[in-house]
Protein backbone atom coordinates (compact mmCIF):
# COMPACT_ATOMS: atom_id res chain seq x y z
CA UNK A 1 0.00 0.00 0.00
CA UNK A 2 1.48 3.51 -0.94
CA UNK A 3 0.42 6.58 0.51
CA UNK A 4 -0.21 10.24 -0.52
CA UNK A 5 -0.12 13.04 1.85
CA UNK A 6 -1.42 15.87 1.93
CA UNK A 7 -0.60 19.02 4.37
CA UNK A 8 -3.40 21.41 4.48
CA UNK A 9 -6.92 21.12 4.19
CA UNK A 10 -8.33 24.62 2.92
CA UNK A 11 -9.30 24.81 -1.02
CA UNK A 12 -6.24 23.56 -3.03
CA UNK A 13 -5.95 20.42 -0.19
CA UNK A 14 -9.43 19.87 0.01
CA UNK A 15 -9.74 19.94 -4.15
CA UNK A 16 -6.93 17.08 -4.66
CA UNK A 17 -8.34 15.29 -1.98
CA UNK A 18 -11.72 14.76 -3.85
CA UNK A 19 -9.75 14.65 -7.19
CA UNK A 20 -7.30 12.12 -6.11
CA UNK A 21 -9.45 9.53 -4.30
CA UNK A 22 -12.04 9.81 -7.46
CA UNK A 23 -8.57 8.92 -9.86
CA UNK A 24 -6.95 5.87 -7.64
CA UNK A 25 -7.75 3.06 -6.44
CA UNK A 26 -8.28 2.15 -2.80
CA UNK A 27 -6.72 -1.22 -2.87
CA UNK A 28 -3.26 0.52 -4.04
CA UNK A 29 -3.10 3.80 -2.53
CA UNK A 30 -3.92 5.18 1.05
CA UNK A 31 -4.87 8.90 0.95
CA UNK A 32 -4.19 11.14 4.28
CA UNK A 33 -4.61 14.79 4.86
CA UNK A 34 -3.80 17.17 7.73
CA UNK A 35 -4.94 20.36 9.14
CA UNK A 36 -4.51 22.00 12.66
CA UNK A 37 -7.67 23.61 11.66
CA UNK A 38 -11.26 21.98 12.38
CA UNK A 39 -13.24 24.53 10.71
CA UNK A 40 -13.22 25.63 6.75
CA UNK A 41 -13.27 28.90 5.74
CA UNK A 42 -14.64 30.49 2.76
CA UNK A 43 -12.00 33.39 2.74
CA UNK A 44 -13.16 35.79 -0.46
CA UNK A 45 -15.81 36.08 2.70
CA UNK A 46 -13.71 38.04 5.08
CA UNK A 47 -14.16 41.10 2.09
CA UNK A 48 -18.44 41.04 2.48
CA UNK A 49 -18.52 40.16 6.68
CA UNK A 50 -16.55 43.94 7.83
CA UNK A 51 -19.69 45.77 5.54
CA UNK A 52 -22.64 42.98 7.10
CA UNK A 53 -23.20 41.90 3.89
CA UNK A 54 -22.10 38.12 4.97
CA UNK A 55 -21.99 36.79 8.40
CA UNK A 56 -19.99 34.46 10.16
CA UNK A 57 -22.44 31.54 9.53
CA UNK A 58 -22.23 32.13 5.55
CA UNK A 59 -18.42 31.54 5.81
CA UNK A 60 -17.59 28.40 7.98
CA UNK A 61 -18.33 24.94 7.89
CA UNK A 62 -16.37 21.83 8.99
CA UNK A 63 -13.88 20.89 7.80
CA UNK A 64 -15.04 17.27 7.64
CA UNK A 65 -17.78 17.78 5.70
CA UNK A 66 -15.82 18.24 2.39
CA UNK A 67 -13.22 15.21 3.08
CA UNK A 68 -14.42 12.38 0.79
CA UNK A 69 -14.69 8.67 2.36
CA UNK A 70 -11.81 6.83 1.87
CA UNK A 71 -9.48 9.68 3.08
CA UNK A 72 -8.07 9.92 6.39
CA UNK A 73 -8.55 13.36 7.70
CA UNK A 74 -5.53 13.95 10.89
CA UNK A 75 -6.65 17.26 12.47
CA UNK A 76 -2.81 18.04 14.05
CA UNK A 77 -0.56 20.60 13.66
CA UNK A 78 2.44 19.82 11.02
CA UNK A 79 5.35 20.44 12.63
CA UNK A 80 7.84 19.72 9.51
CA UNK A 81 8.70 17.73 6.36
CA UNK A 82 11.82 15.87 6.17
CA UNK A 83 12.01 15.84 2.70
CA UNK A 84 15.33 13.37 1.94
CA UNK A 85 13.45 10.70 4.37
CA UNK A 86 9.97 11.47 2.40
CA UNK A 87 8.74 11.82 6.22
CA UNK A 88 6.14 14.51 7.99
CA UNK A 89 6.50 15.31 11.63
CA UNK A 90 3.16 16.47 13.65
CA UNK A 91 3.30 18.19 16.64
CA UNK A 92 1.76 15.98 18.63
CA UNK A 93 5.16 13.55 18.00
CA UNK A 94 3.35 11.47 15.14
CA UNK A 95 5.44 10.58 11.80
CA UNK A 96 4.42 9.97 8.22
CA UNK A 97 5.87 8.12 5.75
CA UNK A 98 4.61 9.03 2.21
CA UNK A 99 5.40 8.65 -1.39
CA UNK A 100 3.87 10.92 -2.56
CA UNK A 101 3.50 14.61 -1.31
CA UNK A 102 1.08 17.30 -1.95
CA UNK A 103 1.39 20.75 -0.06
CA UNK A 104 -1.34 23.33 0.35
CA UNK A 105 -0.43 25.04 3.42
CA UNK A 106 -1.34 28.15 1.80
CA UNK A 107 -0.70 31.61 3.08
CA UNK A 108 -1.38 33.85 6.22
CA UNK A 109 -0.50 37.01 7.22
CA UNK A 110 2.81 38.85 9.39
CA UNK A 111 1.73 41.86 10.54
CA UNK A 112 4.92 41.92 12.70
CA UNK A 113 6.88 42.06 9.88
CA UNK A 114 6.51 46.20 9.95
CA UNK A 115 7.63 48.04 13.05
CA UNK A 116 4.11 49.03 14.52
CA UNK A 117 1.47 47.63 12.84
CA UNK A 118 0.89 44.92 15.36
CA UNK A 119 1.32 48.00 18.27
CA UNK A 120 -1.18 49.48 20.77
CA UNK A 121 -3.61 50.49 17.76
CA UNK A 122 -4.22 47.08 16.42
CA UNK A 123 -8.35 46.13 16.42
CA UNK A 124 -8.72 49.84 17.52
CA UNK A 125 -7.66 52.11 14.64
CA UNK A 126 -5.84 49.42 12.64
CA UNK A 127 -7.31 46.23 11.16
CA UNK A 128 -6.75 43.74 8.58
CA UNK A 129 -9.36 41.94 6.95
CA UNK A 130 -7.77 38.72 5.80
CA UNK A 131 -8.21 36.49 9.12
CA UNK A 132 -11.83 35.74 10.31
CA UNK A 133 -11.26 37.76 13.46
CA UNK A 134 -9.96 40.73 11.70
CA UNK A 135 -12.64 41.44 9.39
CA UNK A 136 -14.95 40.64 12.61
CA UNK A 137 -13.34 43.10 14.47
CA UNK A 138 -13.73 45.30 11.45
CA UNK A 139 -17.33 44.68 11.00
CA UNK A 140 -18.07 45.82 14.95
CA UNK A 141 -15.71 48.81 13.88
CA UNK A 142 -17.60 49.98 11.43
CA UNK A 143 -21.26 49.93 12.65
CA UNK A 144 -20.20 52.52 15.49
CA UNK A 145 -17.66 54.37 13.02
CA UNK A 146 -18.64 57.87 12.75
CA UNK A 147 -16.21 58.86 10.08
CA UNK A 148 -12.91 60.62 9.34
CA UNK A 149 -9.76 59.18 7.25
CA UNK A 150 -10.04 55.98 5.91
CA UNK A 151 -6.49 54.27 4.50
CA UNK A 152 -6.70 51.23 2.42
CA UNK A 153 -3.15 49.78 2.43
CA UNK A 154 -1.15 47.32 0.89
CA UNK A 155 1.99 46.19 2.71
CA UNK A 156 3.69 44.82 0.23
CA UNK A 157 3.36 42.14 -2.74
CA UNK A 158 2.30 39.40 -3.62
CA UNK A 159 -1.01 38.65 -1.32
CA UNK A 160 -3.79 36.67 -1.71
CA UNK A 161 -6.40 38.10 -3.78
CA UNK A 162 -4.69 41.01 -4.80
CA UNK A 163 -7.78 42.93 -6.19
CA UNK A 164 -9.50 42.35 -2.84
CA UNK A 165 -8.24 45.74 -1.17
CA UNK A 166 -9.45 47.60 -4.02
CA UNK A 167 -12.77 45.51 -3.75
CA UNK A 168 -12.12 46.94 0.01
CA UNK A 169 -12.20 50.32 -1.32
CA UNK A 170 -15.10 50.37 -3.18
CA UNK A 171 -17.24 48.21 -1.11
CA UNK A 172 -16.71 51.17 1.46
CA UNK A 173 -17.59 53.71 -0.53
CA UNK A 174 -20.83 52.25 -1.70
CA UNK A 175 -20.85 50.96 2.31
CA UNK A 176 -20.95 55.45 3.46
CA UNK A 177 -23.07 56.41 0.79
CA UNK A 178 -25.98 54.12 1.88
CA UNK A 179 -25.55 55.29 5.50
CA UNK A 180 -25.75 58.51 4.11
CA UNK A 181 -22.36 60.00 5.87
CA UNK A 182 -19.79 59.55 2.98
CA UNK A 183 -19.15 63.19 3.32
CA UNK A 184 -17.91 62.40 6.55
CA UNK A 185 -15.43 59.46 4.90
CA UNK A 186 -12.08 60.45 2.91
CA UNK A 187 -10.82 57.39 1.35
CA UNK A 188 -7.43 57.10 0.74
CA UNK A 189 -5.84 54.06 -1.52
CA UNK A 190 -2.59 53.23 -0.36
CA UNK A 191 -0.16 50.63 -2.05
CA UNK A 192 3.75 49.69 -2.95
CA UNK A 193 2.78 49.42 -6.94
CA UNK A 194 3.07 52.23 -9.27
CA UNK A 195 -0.44 51.82 -9.64
CA UNK A 196 -4.09 50.78 -8.99
CA UNK A 197 -3.34 47.34 -10.29
CA UNK A 198 -0.39 45.27 -11.28
CA UNK A 199 -1.35 45.09 -15.11
CA UNK A 200 -1.75 47.58 -17.37
CA UNK A 201 -5.22 47.67 -18.81
CA UNK A 202 -7.22 46.43 -15.87
CA UNK A 203 -5.08 49.74 -13.67
CA UNK A 204 -6.49 52.09 -16.05
CA UNK A 205 -10.19 51.00 -15.86
CA UNK A 206 -9.55 50.46 -12.07
CA UNK A 207 -8.65 53.73 -11.56
CA UNK A 208 -10.67 55.12 -14.10
CA UNK A 209 -13.33 53.74 -10.69
CA UNK A 210 -11.43 54.80 -8.22
CA UNK A 211 -11.52 58.60 -9.29
CA UNK A 212 -15.21 58.15 -10.13
CA UNK A 213 -15.97 57.26 -6.69
CA UNK A 214 -13.53 60.16 -5.06
CA UNK A 215 -10.96 57.54 -3.78
CA UNK A 216 -7.53 59.01 -3.65
CA UNK A 217 -4.64 57.09 -4.49
CA UNK A 218 -1.08 56.91 -3.13
CA UNK A 219 1.51 54.43 -5.21
CA UNK A 220 4.77 53.42 -5.08
CA UNK A 221 4.43 53.54 -0.89
CA UNK A 222 6.81 51.47 0.91
CA UNK A 223 5.95 51.13 3.99
CA UNK A 224 8.61 51.35 7.10
CA UNK A 225 6.16 51.72 10.15
CA UNK A 226 2.48 52.14 12.16
CA UNK A 227 3.05 54.96 14.43
CA UNK A 228 0.64 54.75 16.69
CA UNK A 229 0.79 58.01 18.70
CA UNK A 230 0.57 60.48 15.58
CA UNK A 231 -1.59 57.86 13.80
CA UNK A 232 0.35 57.94 10.46
CA UNK A 233 1.81 54.99 8.28
CA UNK A 234 5.24 56.44 7.44
CA UNK A 235 7.35 55.24 3.84
CA UNK A 236 10.96 54.55 4.02
CA UNK A 237 11.51 57.91 1.57
CA UNK A 238 9.28 59.75 4.88
CA UNK A 239 6.08 60.32 3.27
CA UNK A 240 3.94 59.94 5.96
CA UNK A 241 -0.35 59.14 5.70
CA UNK A 242 -2.24 60.09 8.38
CA UNK A 243 -5.61 57.54 9.45
CA UNK A 244 -8.36 57.68 11.29
CA UNK A 245 -8.92 53.85 10.42
CA UNK A 246 -6.54 51.85 9.05
CA UNK A 247 -7.60 48.81 7.12
CA UNK A 248 -3.83 47.20 5.82
CA UNK A 249 -2.99 43.75 4.12
CA UNK A 250 -0.15 42.96 6.07
CA UNK A 251 3.03 40.87 4.59
CA UNK A 252 1.83 37.90 3.51
CA UNK A 253 3.86 34.71 4.21
CA UNK A 254 3.98 30.85 3.85
CA UNK A 255 3.84 28.86 6.77
CA UNK A 256 6.41 29.10 9.05
CA UNK A 257 6.68 25.00 8.68
CA UNK A 258 8.68 25.75 5.45
CA UNK A 259 11.35 27.65 7.12
CA UNK A 260 11.55 24.87 10.18
CA UNK A 261 11.90 22.30 7.11
CA UNK A 262 14.28 24.57 4.98
CA UNK A 263 11.97 24.35 1.88
CA UNK A 264 10.51 28.32 1.44
CA UNK A 265 12.24 31.09 -0.06
CA UNK A 266 12.61 34.45 1.86
CA UNK A 267 8.75 34.71 2.04
CA UNK A 268 8.37 30.68 3.07
CA UNK A 269 6.89 29.70 -0.26
CA UNK A 270 8.42 26.90 -1.99
CA UNK A 271 10.32 26.99 -5.39
CA UNK A 272 7.57 25.33 -7.76
CA UNK A 273 7.65 24.33 -11.34
CA UNK A 274 4.91 27.11 -12.61
CA UNK A 275 4.04 24.60 -15.58
CA UNK A 276 4.17 21.47 -13.75
CA UNK A 277 3.64 22.37 -10.07
CA UNK A 278 5.89 19.79 -8.62
CA UNK A 279 8.89 21.17 -6.27
CA UNK A 280 12.10 22.01 -7.69
CA UNK A 281 13.80 20.17 -5.55
CA UNK A 282 11.88 17.40 -4.65
CA UNK A 283 11.00 14.83 -7.29
CA UNK A 284 7.68 13.62 -5.28
CA UNK A 285 6.93 16.31 -3.48
CA UNK A 286 4.33 18.83 -5.61
CA UNK A 287 2.71 22.44 -4.77
CA UNK A 288 -0.86 24.16 -5.71
CA UNK A 289 -2.27 26.78 -4.04
CA UNK A 290 -0.93 29.75 -2.08
CA UNK A 291 1.93 28.02 -0.66
CA UNK A 292 4.28 28.00 -3.87
CA UNK A 293 6.37 30.49 -5.40
CA UNK A 294 4.78 30.38 -9.14
CA UNK A 295 4.35 34.02 -10.69
CA UNK A 296 0.32 33.33 -10.79
CA UNK A 297 -2.06 35.26 -8.55
CA UNK A 298 -2.60 33.60 -4.98
CA UNK A 299 -6.59 32.97 -5.43
CA UNK A 300 -9.31 29.97 -5.18
CA UNK A 301 -9.67 30.01 -9.09
CA UNK A 302 -6.28 29.13 -9.32
CA UNK A 303 -5.91 26.91 -6.94
CA UNK A 304 -9.17 25.17 -8.87
CA UNK A 305 -7.22 25.05 -12.65
CA UNK A 306 -3.69 23.95 -10.91
CA UNK A 307 -5.80 20.80 -8.78
CA UNK A 308 -6.98 19.96 -12.40
CA UNK A 309 -3.98 20.29 -14.44
CA UNK A 310 -2.08 18.36 -10.95
CA UNK A 311 -4.05 15.34 -10.62
CA UNK A 312 -3.60 14.73 -13.95
CA UNK A 313 0.19 15.22 -13.60
CA UNK A 314 0.20 12.93 -10.71
CA UNK A 315 -1.04 10.22 -12.18
CA UNK A 316 1.51 10.83 -14.91
CA UNK A 317 4.32 10.85 -11.62
CA UNK A 318 2.63 7.75 -10.39
CA UNK A 319 3.02 5.95 -13.79
CA UNK A 320 6.25 6.76 -14.18
CA UNK A 321 5.06 9.18 -17.21
CA UNK A 322 7.05 12.60 -18.17
CA UNK A 323 4.68 15.54 -16.29
CA UNK A 324 2.57 17.50 -18.66
CA UNK A 325 3.30 21.31 -18.41
CA UNK A 326 0.38 22.89 -18.76
CA UNK A 327 -0.50 25.09 -15.96
CA UNK A 328 -0.68 28.80 -17.75
CA UNK A 329 -1.24 30.81 -14.82
CA UNK A 330 -4.69 31.06 -15.58
CA UNK A 331 -6.83 33.34 -12.79
CA UNK A 332 -10.42 34.69 -13.19
CA UNK A 333 -11.55 36.78 -10.37
CA UNK A 334 -14.23 39.28 -9.77
CA UNK A 335 -13.83 42.53 -8.52
CA UNK A 336 -16.96 43.76 -6.46
CA UNK A 337 -16.47 47.60 -7.64
CA UNK A 338 -19.85 48.60 -4.90
CA UNK A 339 -23.46 49.36 -5.71
CA UNK A 340 -24.36 45.68 -6.56
CA UNK A 341 -21.92 45.90 -9.72
CA UNK A 342 -18.57 44.50 -10.19
CA UNK A 343 -16.29 43.59 -12.81
CA UNK A 344 -14.54 40.49 -14.19
CA UNK A 345 -11.12 39.54 -15.18
CA UNK A 346 -9.96 36.48 -16.64
CA UNK A 347 -5.98 36.17 -17.40
CA UNK A 348 -2.54 33.61 -17.67
CA UNK A 349 0.64 34.16 -17.33
CA UNK A 350 1.19 35.51 -20.85
CA UNK A 351 -2.24 37.61 -21.81
CA UNK A 352 -3.13 40.64 -19.17
CA UNK A 353 -6.99 41.19 -18.65
CA UNK A 354 -8.46 42.99 -21.39
CA UNK A 355 -12.25 43.52 -22.30
CA UNK A 356 -14.32 40.85 -23.81
CA UNK A 357 -16.72 38.01 -22.75
CA UNK A 358 -16.91 34.91 -20.53
CA UNK A 359 -16.94 32.45 -20.79
CA UNK A 360 -18.65 31.80 -24.27
CA UNK A 361 -16.94 34.47 -26.51
CA UNK A 362 -18.97 36.95 -28.42
CA UNK A 363 -21.93 36.51 -25.64
CA UNK A 364 -21.09 36.18 -22.36
CA UNK A 365 -23.56 36.45 -20.27
CA UNK A 366 -20.32 38.28 -18.29
CA UNK A 367 -18.33 41.48 -19.71
CA UNK A 368 -14.50 41.38 -19.01
CA UNK A 369 -13.28 44.68 -17.60
CA UNK A 370 -16.45 46.39 -17.39
CA UNK A 371 -18.62 47.23 -14.57
CA UNK A 372 -21.83 44.86 -14.69
CA UNK A 373 -24.88 43.29 -12.34
CA UNK A 374 -24.23 40.18 -14.18
CA UNK A 375 -21.09 40.19 -12.63
CA UNK A 376 -22.19 40.83 -9.23
CA UNK A 377 -24.30 38.21 -9.26
CA UNK A 378 -21.63 36.01 -10.91
CA UNK A 379 -19.56 36.79 -7.39
CA UNK A 380 -22.60 35.92 -5.04
CA UNK A 381 -22.93 32.76 -7.09
CA UNK A 382 -19.57 32.14 -6.49
CA UNK A 383 -19.80 31.22 -2.80
CA UNK A 384 -22.31 28.78 -3.67
CA UNK A 385 -20.28 27.25 -6.47
CA UNK A 386 -16.96 27.31 -3.84
CA UNK A 387 -18.93 24.85 -1.22
CA UNK A 388 -21.53 22.75 -3.64
CA UNK A 389 -18.98 22.46 -6.84
CA UNK A 390 -15.20 23.73 -6.30
CA UNK A 391 -14.06 21.96 -3.08
CA UNK A 392 -15.28 18.64 -4.24
CA UNK A 393 -13.27 19.10 -7.27
CA UNK A 394 -16.13 19.10 -10.30
CA UNK A 395 -15.49 21.00 -13.13
CA UNK A 396 -17.26 23.91 -13.41
CA UNK A 397 -18.86 23.75 -17.16
CA UNK A 398 -17.87 25.42 -19.89
CA UNK A 399 -15.03 27.12 -18.04
CA UNK A 400 -11.61 24.99 -19.18
CA UNK A 401 -8.56 24.84 -16.82
CA UNK A 402 -5.83 26.44 -19.48
CA UNK A 403 -7.10 30.30 -20.47
CA UNK A 404 -8.78 30.85 -23.28
CA UNK A 405 -8.22 33.29 -26.08
CA UNK A 406 -11.62 33.74 -27.93
CA UNK A 407 -14.10 36.20 -26.50
CA UNK A 408 -11.28 38.76 -25.58
CA UNK A 409 -9.83 42.00 -27.57
CA UNK A 410 -6.00 41.68 -27.10
CA UNK A 411 -4.68 44.13 -30.07
CA UNK B 1 12.00 52.38 -29.78
CA UNK B 2 15.72 54.34 -29.73
CA UNK B 3 16.94 56.59 -27.50
CA UNK B 4 20.08 59.12 -27.99
CA UNK B 5 21.61 58.50 -24.55
CA UNK B 6 25.70 59.69 -23.90
CA UNK B 7 25.98 59.76 -27.79
CA UNK B 8 24.69 56.40 -28.23
CA UNK B 9 22.04 55.29 -29.87
CA UNK B 10 20.15 52.75 -27.69
CA UNK B 11 17.35 50.53 -27.45
CA UNK B 12 14.81 51.29 -24.83
CA UNK B 13 11.28 50.74 -23.95
CA UNK B 14 8.27 53.01 -23.46
CA UNK B 15 9.02 53.31 -19.72
CA UNK B 16 12.96 54.40 -21.17
CA UNK B 17 13.62 50.60 -19.81
CA UNK B 18 17.27 49.43 -21.74
CA UNK B 19 16.19 46.78 -23.87
CA UNK B 20 19.63 45.26 -24.46
CA UNK B 21 21.76 44.96 -21.25
CA UNK B 22 24.43 44.59 -23.88
CA UNK B 23 24.40 48.12 -24.81
CA UNK B 24 24.55 49.61 -21.22
CA UNK B 25 27.94 51.01 -20.05
CA UNK B 26 29.32 53.06 -16.91
CA UNK B 27 28.24 56.20 -19.05
CA UNK B 28 25.03 55.46 -20.41
CA UNK B 29 24.18 55.14 -16.27
CA UNK B 30 25.59 58.31 -15.11
CA UNK B 31 23.59 59.93 -18.07
CA UNK B 32 20.12 58.32 -16.37
CA UNK B 33 21.05 59.02 -13.21
CA UNK B 34 21.22 62.82 -14.40
CA UNK B 35 17.90 62.17 -16.02
CA UNK B 36 16.79 61.08 -12.37
CA UNK B 37 18.52 64.52 -10.37
CA UNK B 38 20.83 61.93 -9.33
CA UNK B 39 24.64 62.08 -8.72
CA UNK B 40 26.19 59.02 -8.92
CA UNK B 41 28.73 57.99 -5.53
CA UNK B 42 30.60 54.96 -5.04
CA UNK B 43 27.77 53.97 -2.75
CA UNK B 44 25.25 54.15 -5.75
CA UNK B 45 27.70 51.97 -7.91
CA UNK B 46 28.18 49.58 -5.12
CA UNK B 47 24.30 48.93 -5.20
CA UNK B 48 24.09 49.54 -8.87
CA UNK B 49 26.49 46.62 -9.31
CA UNK B 50 24.43 44.23 -7.06
CA UNK B 51 21.53 44.82 -8.97
CA UNK B 52 23.46 43.60 -12.29
CA UNK B 53 24.73 40.84 -10.66
CA UNK B 54 21.18 39.80 -9.05
CA UNK B 55 19.52 40.21 -12.42
CA UNK B 56 22.34 38.25 -14.26
CA UNK B 57 21.77 35.76 -11.50
CA UNK B 58 17.94 35.45 -12.51
CA UNK B 59 16.97 36.53 -9.00
CA UNK B 60 13.72 38.59 -9.00
CA UNK B 61 14.18 41.61 -7.19
CA UNK B 62 12.32 42.75 -4.95
CA UNK B 63 12.82 46.22 -1.97
CA UNK B 64 12.51 43.09 0.96
CA UNK B 65 15.21 41.22 -1.05
CA UNK B 66 17.54 44.44 -1.18
CA UNK B 67 16.92 45.19 2.42
CA UNK B 68 17.88 41.34 3.38
CA UNK B 69 20.87 42.05 1.07
CA UNK B 70 23.86 42.83 3.40
CA UNK B 71 24.50 45.36 0.48
CA UNK B 72 22.20 48.31 1.65
CA UNK B 73 18.92 48.50 3.82
CA UNK B 74 15.87 49.44 2.82
CA UNK B 75 16.50 53.28 4.44
CA UNK B 76 20.08 53.96 2.28
CA UNK B 77 18.26 52.45 -0.53
CA UNK B 78 15.63 55.10 -0.33
CA UNK B 79 18.28 57.94 0.77
CA UNK B 80 20.33 56.85 -2.65
CA UNK B 81 17.62 56.21 -5.30
CA UNK B 82 14.64 58.68 -3.78
CA UNK B 83 10.99 57.96 -3.76
CA UNK B 84 10.84 54.56 -5.84
CA UNK B 85 14.13 53.37 -5.46
CA UNK B 86 14.11 50.32 -6.78
CA UNK B 87 12.36 51.71 -10.46
CA UNK B 88 14.51 54.11 -10.42
CA UNK B 89 18.33 52.09 -9.74
CA UNK B 90 17.22 49.41 -12.25
CA UNK B 91 15.85 52.31 -14.99
CA UNK B 92 20.18 53.44 -14.04
CA UNK B 93 21.49 49.81 -14.28
CA UNK B 94 19.88 49.33 -17.40
CA UNK B 95 18.13 46.17 -16.26
CA UNK B 96 14.15 45.66 -16.64
CA UNK B 97 11.64 47.20 -14.36
CA UNK B 98 11.07 44.24 -11.96
CA UNK B 99 7.63 43.12 -12.44
CA UNK B 100 6.00 42.67 -9.47
CA UNK B 101 4.10 39.59 -9.68
CA UNK B 102 0.29 39.25 -9.19
C1 LIG C 1 -9.99 38.62 1.90
C2 LIG C 1 -9.78 37.56 0.86
C3 LIG C 1 -10.57 37.57 -0.29
C4 LIG C 1 -10.38 36.61 -1.27
N1 LIG C 1 -11.19 36.64 -2.38
C5 LIG C 1 -11.04 35.70 -3.34
C6 LIG C 1 -11.89 35.69 -4.48
O1 LIG C 1 -12.79 36.51 -4.61
N2 LIG C 1 -11.70 34.73 -5.42
C7 LIG C 1 -10.71 33.79 -5.30
O2 LIG C 1 -10.57 32.95 -6.20
N3 LIG C 1 -9.88 33.78 -4.24
C8 LIG C 1 -10.02 34.70 -3.25
N4 LIG C 1 -9.19 34.69 -2.15
C9 LIG C 1 -8.05 33.76 -2.10
C10 LIG C 1 -8.39 32.34 -1.70
O3 LIG C 1 -9.10 32.31 -0.51
C11 LIG C 1 -7.08 31.58 -1.54
O4 LIG C 1 -6.27 31.77 -2.67
C12 LIG C 1 -7.31 30.09 -1.37
O5 LIG C 1 -8.04 29.84 -0.20
C13 LIG C 1 -5.97 29.33 -1.35
O6 LIG C 1 -6.16 28.00 -1.02
P1 LIG C 1 -5.01 27.18 -0.31
O7 LIG C 1 -5.55 25.80 -0.16
O8 LIG C 1 -3.72 27.37 -1.01
O9 LIG C 1 -4.84 27.83 1.14
P2 LIG C 1 -5.91 27.85 2.33
O10 LIG C 1 -7.29 27.71 1.81
O11 LIG C 1 -5.57 29.04 3.14
O12 LIG C 1 -5.60 26.51 3.16
C14 LIG C 1 -4.42 26.28 3.86
C15 LIG C 1 -4.73 25.29 4.98
O13 LIG C 1 -3.51 24.79 5.52
C16 LIG C 1 -3.62 24.71 6.91
N5 LIG C 1 -2.26 24.80 7.50
C17 LIG C 1 -1.29 25.73 7.20
N6 LIG C 1 -0.19 25.49 7.92
C18 LIG C 1 -0.44 24.40 8.67
C19 LIG C 1 0.33 23.66 9.63
N7 LIG C 1 1.58 24.01 9.95
N8 LIG C 1 -0.25 22.57 10.22
C20 LIG C 1 -1.53 22.19 9.90
N9 LIG C 1 -2.29 22.87 9.02
C21 LIG C 1 -1.75 23.95 8.40
C22 LIG C 1 -4.50 25.87 7.30
O14 LIG C 1 -5.12 25.65 8.56
C23 LIG C 1 -5.50 25.92 6.13
O15 LIG C 1 -6.67 25.20 6.41
C24 LIG C 1 -9.38 35.62 -1.12
C25 LIG C 1 -8.58 35.61 0.03
C26 LIG C 1 -8.78 36.56 1.03
C27 LIG C 1 -7.93 36.52 2.26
Amino acid sequence: MKRIVILGAGTAGTMMANHLRHELDKEDWEIQIIDEREEHHYQPGYLFLPFDIYSPEDIIKSIKEFIPKGVKLLTAKIDQVIAEKNMVLLQNGDQLHYNVLIVATGAKIAPEEIPGMKGSEWQKSVFDFYTFEGSLALRNKLREWEGGKLVVHITEMPIKCPVAPLEFAFLADSFFKHKKMRDKVEITYVTPLSGAFTKPKATEALEHLLSEKNIQIESDFAIAEVNNETKQIIDYGGRAIDFDLLVTVPTNKGDALMERSGLGDDLNYIPTNKATLQSLKYENMFVLGDASNIPASKAGSVAHFEAEILTENILHYINGEPLKEEFDGHANCFIETGNGKALLIDFNYTHEPVEGTFPFPGIGPMRLLKESRMNHMGKLAFRWIYWNVLLKGTHIPFVSATMQESGKNFN
Amino acid sequence: MEKLIAGKSIEVNEEGYLTKFAQWDKTVGEELAKEANIDLSDRHWEVLNYLQTEHKNEVALSIRRIGKSGIVDIKEFYALFPNAPLKTATKIAGIPKPASCI
